[in-house]
């Protein structure tokens, strides 16, 4: 009956006082995938997780696990674990009692608690650690004791609150990985929650971006990327420029914008467009191309006549700002593919330029 | 050298500084704390004269009294007990009112933990009175229960009577270090204990009683304490029914006739020596916890 679903969540609003913190959420995620929900702070990411866990239930909507309705089943009769942001690691005891404890809640005999406490152990690479208290470790063993506790109890799901959210930039990196690895050899659907949209590109299979209580978008990595579905989720995931206008024509999967200085842009479609309307063609710093005006190269349908304001040269990339209009600027990344100390070689500010806006590489959004 | 000798002359100054900070506070315990505790100690072992005076001659007679004579032995059982009792009550009270103030939201805090401390503004004896005409026979609540035709009860003048009191007296003690620990403790950990499959009960009892000990046992102190030494409440709401070690002590010191300082010192001694153990426990067990 779980039809490959490990979560379903249906129609799921959770309200506290007159907050919608989640707002009709409905998703599916699937068995044995890594699925990040992500969102700035006060989305509702956390608030999904809290009621897959049961620490709270939703107000109206349905949530099963493997095909089992659990909306307002207790915490300790679900067959999911938490790791949290915070760890809560059991201070009173060590390492091996925390991991213990889910096994001896279960009741699970004494002679095998042991060799499963040692194997979990062994899995996040603590051999040895266990009979030390937590406070006694760094945040990144911390970490890896809760992911220990969490794991040894065979979860069919492992939730995880930002659980990386404390450590430092390189730990993080490493971390990410580890989790990654640990995910696909131990097979079992993870649900991260994390407001950190690199995190969530690497690690997941699948993400859902979030914002105030709605999910937006659910796809892979690339989807998110490259298609976004509406103006927020080109915003928060990267970076990109944003330029208005309304659209004058569109075929099945393009439309042409042509802005209030009358300049036309053309880009790709996620969702269908009507003549008239207002959208925004959202294009990746990345993957606009910069040419000297004169350029043959500069010769192309859909070009933007600007000024060079400002250059950031940051080694792998030169990051270009230029102005397209009074109140607009854009910004621009190319890759620095030569070398050479000659200033000439790179922009210049106050240089007038043509940019390139390959519709292929751009997007036209209503939302 | 000369950074050495400053260094010397540095500590020096310190340490006069130290003792100068401190002789007000150790006079005063001296004189007032260690002084008279050495007393009661000679007594002890002093002999009570014909007219209740003090006969400079030692004897371990007061202290075999009060181990062989039912009278003492009684009331040091039924004084452990009732202080025992007390505790109990108090934590059993106290637990879940100090978890409710800490669960309400930070401005309802401090006004409900001041609520805790107003009576302390009025004197013990005098809400001891209050309790008398609350629980006395035409009291507050036998008048109540008159009015509707219920028959009488005898509420005043019984143990249930100073049991009450005493819980009545010292919940404060109790309510403020488990207030203080609780405050202390991260619910988190009991979200964390039911998702690894602990009912509320088995989460309650592994993680979060094991982590607010130090206030149990701070709280317990406090209020076994001045209950197991008490005898205003068993007095004035007890009735002097039944002999408590303050009574008895209280009893040796002023009324009895000729008076017996010495037993009333040993038995005082005595008090302490249970008090002392107990003090022990209590800090082994909080020293355990910060290892």
């Amino acid at each position: 009956m779980s039809d490959g679903n490990a979560i379903e969540l249906r129609d799921v609003v959770k309200q506290f006082g007159d907050v919608y913190a989640v707002d009709h959420v409905s998703l599916r995620i699937r068995d044995g995938e890594f699925f990040s929900m992500l969102g700035p702070s006060g989305c509702g990411k956390t608030t999904t997780l809290r009621m897959i866990a049961g620490f709270e239930y939703p107000t109206s909507g349905e949530i099963s696990i493997h095909g089992r309705e659990m909306s307002t089943t207790p915490p300790h009769q679900r067959p999911v674990n938490t790791v949290f942001q915070s760890y809560a690691l059991f201070p009173h005891m060590t390492v091996a009692q925390n991991v213990a404890f889910g096994l001896e809640m279960k009741r699970i005999a004494k002679s095998e608690i042991g060799p499963r406490v040692q194997e979990a152990l062994d899995q996040v690479r603590l051999t040895g650690f266990a009979e030390r208290r937590p406070r006694q470790m760094s945040g990144g063993q911390q970490q890896r004791v809760a992911l220990a506790r969490a794991l040894v109890n065979s979860p069919e799901v492992l939730l995880l609150d930002e659980p990386l959210g404390a450590l430092d930039q390189k730990l993080r990196k490493e971390l990410q990985l580890e989790l990654k690895g640990l995910q696909r050899r131990v097979g079992i659907t993870f649900i991260f929650v994390t407001h950190d949209q690199e995190e969530a590109l690497t690690m997941s299979d699948r993400i859902a971006v979030m914002s105030q209580g709605k999910v937006l978008q659910v796809g892979s990595p690339t989807e998110i990327y490259e298609r976004p579905t509406c103006k927020f989720v080109a915003d928060f995931i990267g970076e990109t420029n944003f330029i208005d206008g309304t659209v004058i024509e569109h075929g099945d999967n393009y439309a042409t914008i042509e802005t209030a200085d009358g300049l036309k842009l053309r880009g790709i479609t996620p969702r269908p467009v009507a003549i008239g309307e207002a959208a925004t063609l959202s294009i990746r710093p990345e993957k606009v191309r910069m040419f000297a005006p004169g350029d043959a190269k500069a010769e192309h349908a859909f070009t933007l006549p600007v000024k060079v304001e400002l250059v950031s040269y940051i080694g792998s990339d030169t990051r270009v700002t230029v102005r397209l209009n009074p109140q607009r600027t854009l910004d621009v990344w190319e890759q620095n593919t030569f070398s050479t100390l000659d200033r000439d070689a790179y922009w210049q500010p106050g240089e007038p330029a043509v940019l390139v806006c390959p519709p292929d590489n751009a997007l036209v959004l209503t939302e | 050298m000369a950074l050495n000798t400053l260094e010397r002359e540095r500590q020096r100054r310190e340490r006069r500084n130290l003792t100068l900070l401190l002789s007000p506070g150790l006079l005063w315990l001296v004189l007032f704390f260690a002084l008279p505790l050495l007393i009661i100690l000679v007594y002890s072992f002093m002999t009570n004269g014909p007219r209740g005076n003090i006969v400079w001659q030692f004897t371990l007679e007061q202290y075999s009294t009060l181990f062989t004579r039912s009278i003492y032995v009684n009331a040091y059982l039924r004084s452990i007990w009732v202080s025992l009792l007390t505790t109990l009550a108090c934590l059993l009270l106290g637990y879940p009112l100090a978890l409710f103030i800490v669960r309400q939201p930070a401005r309802w805090r401090t006004p409900l933990l001041f609520l805790i401390l107003i009576p302390f503004w009025t004197n013990f004896l005098v809400r001891i009175y209050a309790w008398q005409i609350i629980l006395s026979n035409n009291g507050l609540i036998n008048s109540a229960l008159n009015s509707l035709g219920l028959p009488q009860l005898n509420l005043l003048n019984t143990e249930g009577a100073t049991l009450l009191g005493l819980v009545y007296g010292e919940l404060p003690f109790m309510v403020l270090p488990l207030y203080a620990a609780i405050d202390r403790f991260d619910f988190t950990l009991l979200e964390a204990a039911a998702d690894l499959g602990a009912s509320r009960w088995r989460g309650f009892l592994r993680v979060m009683l094991p982590m607010t000990m130090p206030g149990i046992a701070a709280g317990s102190v406090l209020v076994f304490i001045p209950t197991l030494g008490q005898f205003v409440v068993s007095e004035l709401l007890g009735g002097a029914k039944v002999d408590y070690l303050g009574n008895l002590i209280q009893r040796l010191f002023l009324r009895s006739n000729p008076p017996n300082w010495p037993l009333g010192s040993a038995m005082a001694m005595a008090m302490m020596l249970v008090l002392l153990v107990l003090i022990l426990l209590y800090f082994r067990s909080t020293t355990e916890e910060d290892r």
